[in-house]
């Protein structure tokens, strides 16, 4: 008996909710690695949400940044260990809400770093309030008429901001989505560009995957599916924004 | 040599992203409860394929595949 699929050395178990797609990105993360030679030769710099709740997953070198300066810490770990490989992962509230300042120096300085950011158009771990990516018309438990646009401002995008903005000039920049196992390919191809970019010295790249948030959506995890390929996708179009080269 | 897969039943925490996506529709949801609580899938063996789906789409590492 031979196994022919299983999960990376690095990962263990983790405590998430049922259906958060957390999980998923975790793992497409350390098999990337895996497969480009890295396992052993990454640092993980973590934003403060429900990652946290996954830390125990994660068997790696880590550092648990301060709420919203994952960028920033992760340009500081990799400027003195330029040969190591050196991401972020953050939360949609962790990195545009709290640390957009981090996140946009990082980008426009083109540090040589990947930030790997997760968009479930709320606060997940302090209990589904409204963030920066929440839905117009969303209710969430800081929007309980639904997220109002002239009072909150729009949707932000984070990787078309960084793409297509005049003055920046990162390296890579996408959003995928870990829907269903085209999704998920494709998030992979995604996310093993934007380690590539790093390992080549190419600069900054970003992925952003819009994941299922079960527990504060209020929904069922194949409702939350159904939610994202119809009104999450039609307001974060997937896609590369900025290719390599 | 056939493929099939391995239920790592005490971690699955019942979400059914795989059940829904499993091309031969060989997974289903167990009436019983693992120790966390959930309820956790089964697998007919008979109709499984060893495709590695319920692998890719699973959060919580429950599915290996192996060939024997």
């Amino acid at each position: 008996m031979t196994i022919i699929k299983k999960i990376p050395d690095k990962l263990g178990q983790h405590a998430l909710c049922a259906g958060c797609g957390h999980g998923i990105v975790i793992r497409l993360i350390q098999e990337v690695l895996q497969e480009l030679g890295q396992a052993d030769n990454q640092i993980a710099v973590v934003g403060v949400g429900c990652i946290c709740t996954a830390t125990s997953a994660l068997k790696v070198d880590r550092f648990q940044a301060a709420h919203g300066r994952a960028c920033a810490t992760a340009e500081g770990i990799k400027r003195v260990r330029p040969n190591v490989v050196v991401y972020t992962y953050q939360g949609d509230g962790d990195a545009y809400t709290i640390g957009i300042a981090e996140s946009l120096n990082a980008a426009y300085r083109n540090e040589n770093i990947t930030m790997i950011s997760i968009n479930n158009t709320n606060f997940g771990m302090t209990g589904g309030q409204m963030s920066w990516t929440t839905l117009p018309g969303q209710k969430t438990e800081t929007s309980v008429n639904g997220r109002d646009c002239e009072l909150t401002g729009l949707p932000f995008h984070f990787p078309e901001m960084v793409a297509n903005s005049q003055g920046f000039h990162v390296a890579y920049a996408a959003r995928g989505t870990v829907n269903d196992v085209k999704s998920i390919n494709q998030t992979k191809r995604m996310i093993r560009n934007a380690f590539e970019a790093q390992l080549n010295g190419e600069g900054f790249s970003v992925v952003e995957v819009l994941t299922a948030c079960p527990t504060n959506w209020h929904m069922t995890p194949q409702q939350c599916q159904e939610r994202i390929s119809t009104s999450v996708e039609s307001e974060y179009p997937v896609g590369e924004f900025k290719k390599r080269g | 040599m056939s493929k099939k897969i391995i239920i790592n039943t005490a971690v699955c925490k019942g979400c059914g992203y795989c059940v829904a996506a499993c091309p031969k529709k060989a997974l289903s949801m167990s009436a019983d409860f693992n120790p966390a609580g959930y309820h956790f899938t089964v697998v007919d063996e008979k109709a499984c394929i060893g495709c590695g789906t319920c692998y890719t789409v699973c959060p919580d590492y429950v599915y290996s595949v192996v060939e024997e």
